[in-house]
């Protein structure tokens, strides 16, 4: 009993480095699944491809408990209001994805009625080319960005909450 | 009125009951693939289209459909025309009723007598800007509320104008 109290276990990390650690380790995706791409979505969460070994099997169904946004198809002009509600309304920190043609460019919709981009509603952190894109496709874009979660300096987010974006 | 030759007594019926009852009424009267169509004046469409129901059985309304014609049609003919695709069944036989209209000219709503008209109907006001008189709701159903314009005429450009582009 007083060994323990004498030499406490510890470990020395940079905050950092512990944050975003722990936060690329557990993104949890609001999928929402808007078009076709949606189906290499779910493709990807069962268990040939298997998202859980990254830490993001935790698909939620509610913006509040999400942390990665992925836009996973075509999003109209009449959709787009919704989505942008949507990406409101979860917490920071946050991440968004662009999966597929229509949703990084409008793709092959150059029409009226279909939002060309949601870059232009929505500060992208990955865009993800394909039409759709394979699960392997959507995996790359995801530790693309684990990658780029790992090094960001959320500390300095405590002081300045505006410098992620 | 040329007169057409009609190889289906069923029909022959239908067209004799609609012109014996409304002749001028019918502008042009066409057979093709075994089916049967009357263009009709603006006007009479109510009445043309109750007696097809509830006499001639037409119990059904398959569809209906705008038209924007790209170039004129010729002499007497407007812009658009709505068509009115009926079905009858027992007996499996169809009919087709088109009405001409300018550009805002209204048409009535034939809400009243088929109720599938009410959603058909606000699809085409969204879609070529036909107002129809007496329609309850008549919103548009697919674009926005704040959108501007009438897709799918045919002088409405496929990228948009600036007045649809979104604002958020």
């Amino acid at each position: 009993m007083s060994d323990r109290i004498e030499r406490p276990p510890f470990v020395l990390a940079k905050l950092d480095q512990l944050i975003t650690w722990s936060q690329k380790n557990s993104l949890w995706p609001f999928g929402s699944g808007l078009a076709c791409c949606a189906i290499e979505m779910i493709a990807t969460a069962a268990a040939r491809y298997d998202i859980a070994r990254f830490g993001m099997e935790l698909f939620r169904a509610s913006p509040r408990q999400a942390d990665l946004f992925i836009v996973a198809g075509t999003v109209t002009n009449k959709m787009a209001p919704i989505i942008r509600r949507l990406w409101e309304q979860m917490a920071d920190p946050k991440w968004v994805v662009a999966m597929g043609n229509c949703a990084v460019s409008g793709g092959p919709f150059p029409t009226y009625a279909v939002l060309q981009g949601v870059d232009r509603i929505l500060p992208v952190d990955i865009h993800i080319a394909g039409c759709p894109p394979t699960p392997q496709g959507l995996l790359n874009g995801l530790l693309l960005l684990q990658e780029r979660i790992a090094k960001s300096h959320p500390t300095k987010e405590i002081f300045n909450p505006d410098a992620r974006r | 009125m040329p007169d057409v030759e009609i190889d289906r007594p069923d029909l022959e019926k239908v067209r004799e009951a609609l012109v014996e009852r409304f002749g001028a009424a019918i502008l042009e009267t066409s057979y093709a693939h075994k089916e049967l169509s009357f263009r009709v004046r603006k006007e009479d469409l109510l009445a043309i289209l109750g007696l097809l129901k509830t006499d001639q059985g037409f119990n059904a309304l398959n569809d209906m459909i705008g038209l924007d014609h790209p170039a004129p049609l010729g002499e007497g003919r407007k812009r658009f025309s709505v068509l009115y695709q009926l079905y009858r069944f027992p007996g499996f036989q169809r009919v087709r009723v088109v009405v001409d209209l300018d550009e805002g000219e209204a048409v009535d709503s034939i809400v009243p007598l088929y109720r599938a008209a009410e959603w058909a109907e606000r699809e085409i006001f969204d879609m070529f800007g036909i107002p129809f008189a007496g329609h309850q709701d008549l919103r548009r159903i697919y674009m926005p509320d704040e959108f501007v314009g009438h897709p799918l005429r045919k002088d409405f450009p496929l990228e948009g104008n600036e007045a649809c582009l979104l604002k958020i």
